[in-house]
């Protein structure tokens, strides 16, 4: 019977894309480009109907809606209306678009709807999963899963991924990770964990202090700086096979940031006598020196192609955001407002650059176009807000803050809104680093 | 005739000389005996003198043996007090060393908010610790530039990279090694006291110094 279903969505599935292949998506204008947090699309995520009622199977369908709902609303795109204002309950309705009455929908005010239906046995799950357009009455997205009961979350986020890519024609940070630096254990050390918060785990072992996590390109390096030798020196480390290469020159060996698509980094080295900047390869060996400038030159950031580094320099007298053109060599001052403008990070879409700016005795994040146009304050009146780094569609900007006391990892969109935390462990968590997609789907 | 008369002149000749001799000999035999008893008590006399130079000989030898001995221990007592007297002078001068290296290295120089310039203060700090690198030509110092946590981790680790190269320079311009010196920044990762003040700050915003203790060991009894 089930199988009927499917097979019949399948082909309603295939025609739906088809037409709206053809159509393209001027029908579906749902996304607002120039401001697409103002109006959050209304989306009803009822609990998954447990078709066999088998051992398991109740628990697994409120988990899978809670999880769909939490990552749809974390892109802030959405806004997940609350279960307790549905008018059916979830035994009662149906999952596939002829059993559906959208007007018990569009009555609360859902403009999207997603149902799920899973089955479990022997630890493997299978689900289906559906978003219909609760107005046109049409369906959107129909997939089905099927693997380990613990890979429901991945699975999920699959779906979620595609309905992102529906609305923006980008992947979304469902599969992307953190890096940051925690205290918990008596030392900073650096810990990931999943875009949303979940699965924090401890990287680095090394007993001292530990400082700027930058994830490469690629998402399979780390680069960062550590005293694990008495000294501040550069660690190049590779994920999964924890080999690497480490660049200890005399000094400060600090700062690290990856080059676009490129085996390459940037980092701040103070070897000469003062702190430049200085262009490694993934090995550790300098290429080139990029700044020649008396005074501090730290915290370098690329933009998305490569052919321009933001960077803090103190050659204009105090601290201060640069841009440098690589084929020429030209530096641009950006940032003209307050003594005090640091942690330049590029916006992957290349048109912005968030940085922090401390005055009047607080540090908050700011936006900037890279002209040094219309800079924006993000954040207010909470504590320091520091360390600001884009995910890499370049819709969210995860950042610390001291705003409850202790220093914690926060979320908020591209424009400010949305504030969270993210998560919350032993000690203080500082620097967060987004990483790049690390998958392929 | 004649004959008589040599007989007569013989005789007058040979019967004194045999007296002579007969009372010669007379005597001979008396001086012997006193000889022999003469001998006899030379030879104890001379063994009695003997036995006295031999017992002044030991008494002497013993004396000086006994004055050996004394001038032995009074040596060696000396020696030990010498070389306590030396350790204690060592104890008191390491002592003294060390607390000159407490002196040294209690002192930090301080700078203004996101400056790594040196305040006139500074200089003076460091003119002293210059004379004392001086006067122990054997010290290697380290130099540890800090900041205040107001700031970002990175631009703090570079600004304390400058605050501690800003002494160095100075030292080494006033004439101490550059060998003798390194320097290290751990930027706002170590900051001496957690309050939030100014006053806390303007602490926090320093160069400290450190000197390296190798080959000064100290035992205390």
């Amino acid at each position: 019977m089930i199988r009927q279903s499917i097979k019949k969505i399948g082909l309603v599935l295939t025609a739906v894309i088809l037409l709206t292949a053809g159509i393209g998506h001027a029908e579906y204008d749902y996304i607002d480009i120039s401001n697409p947090f103002l109006r959050k699309i209304p989306v009803a995520v009822p609990v998954f109907k447990a078709i066999t009622g088998a051992d398991g199977e109740i628990e697994l369908s409120i988990k899978a809606a809670d999880l769909l709902s939490s990552a749809l609303a974390f892109t802030g795109y959405f806004k997940t209306l609350d279960r307790g204002a549905f008018l059916i309950n979830p035994e009662e309705f149906g999952i596939v678009g002829p059993n559906i009455n959208f007007e018990n929908w569009t009555s609360i005010g859902a403009e999207l709807l997603v149902t799920g239906g899973l089955t479990v046995k022997d630890k493997i799950i299978e689900m289906e999963i559906r978003i219909f357009d609760t107005f046109k009455q049409k369906l959107l997205i129909g997939k089905k899963y099927k693997g380990w009961v613990n890979d429901q979350r991945r699975m999920i986020h699959r779906f979620c991924s595609e309905v992102i890519y529906r609305f923006t024609n980008t992947r979304g940070v469902f599969d992307t990770k953190l890096a940051f630096i925690s205290t918990g254990d008596g030392n900073k050390e650096i810990y990931f964990c999943d875009f949303d918060g979940y699965n924090p785990k401890r990287f680095t072992h090394n007993k001292s202090i530990t400082l700027s996590p930058s994830w490469s390109s690629d998402g399979k390096w780390m680069a960062y700086t550590s005293y694990v030798k008495g000294k501040p020196d550069l660690y190049i480390r590779h994920i999964k096979e924890k080999r690497g290469t480490v660049v200890s020159k005399k000094g400060l060996n600090s700062s690290p940031a990856w080059v676009p698509g490129k085996f390459a980094l940037a980092a701040s080295l103070s070897f000469s006598g003062d702190p430049e900047i200085y262009l490694l390869t993934g090995n550790g060996k300098i290429i080139k020196r990029l700044t020649h400038s008396r005074g501090i030159d730290v915290s370098p950031s690329w933009s998305p192609d490569g052919k321009k580094m933001a960077f803090v320099s103190k050659r204009s007298g105090s601290a201060q955001i640069h841009i440098m053109d690589l084929d020429s060599g030209r530096v641009k001052r950006l940032t003209f407002q307050g003594k005090y403008n640091t942690q330049p990070e590029w916006s992957p879409k290349g048109d912005k650059i968030a940085y922090s700016a401390m005055g009047n005795g607080e540090i908050n994040i700011y936006v900037v176009d890279t002209e040094g146009n219309h800079p924006v304050q993000l954040t207010h009146g909470t504590g320091n807000n520091e360390s600001p780094s884009w995910s890499p569609d370049g819709s969210l900007i995860t950042f610390s803050s001291t705003r409850e006391g202790p220093a914690r990892i926060y979320m908020m969109n591209a424009f400010g809104t949305d504030q969270r935390r993210l998560l919350v462990l032993p000690g203080q968590q500082t620097n967060p680093n987004w990483s790049p997609w690390t998958s392929r789907y | 005739m004649r004959k008589n008369v040599w007989v007569i002149l013989a005789l007058l000749l040979v019967i004194p000389g045999l007296l002579f001799t007969v009372s010669c000999a007379k005597k001979t035999v008396k001086s012997d005996a006193t000889a022999a008893v003469d001998t006899a008590k030379q030879e104890e006399a001379i063994q009695a003198r003997q036995a006295a130079i031999k017992a002044a000989e030991e008494a002497k030898k013993e004396e000086l043996a006994r004055k050996a001995a004394e001038e032995a221990a009074r040596k060696k007592a000396a020696e030990e007090a010498a070389l306590a007297a030396q350790k204690a002078k060592e104890d008191a001068e390491k002592r003294k060393i060390l607390s000159t290296i407490q002196l040294f290295e209690s002192e930090d120089i301080y700078f203004e908010y996101d400056k790594s310039r040196l305040l006139p203060a500074a200089r003076e700090v460091l003119k002293k610790k210059a004379q004392w690198l001086r006067d122990n030509p054997e010290a290697i110092a380290l130099i540890e530039g800090h900041c205040d946590e107001r700031g970002t981790n990175e631009y703090n680790l570079a600004l304390g990279e400058r605050r501690a190269r800003s002494a160095k320079t100075y030292l080494t311009d006033l004439g101490i090694s550059s060998s003798r010196l390194t320097t290290i920044s751990y930027g706002e990762e170590r900051p001496l006291d957690s309050r939030q003040t100014e006053e806390a700050w303007g602490k926090k915003r320093r160069a400290q110094f450190e000197i390296e203790k190798r080959g000064i060991v100290m035992e205390w009894g």
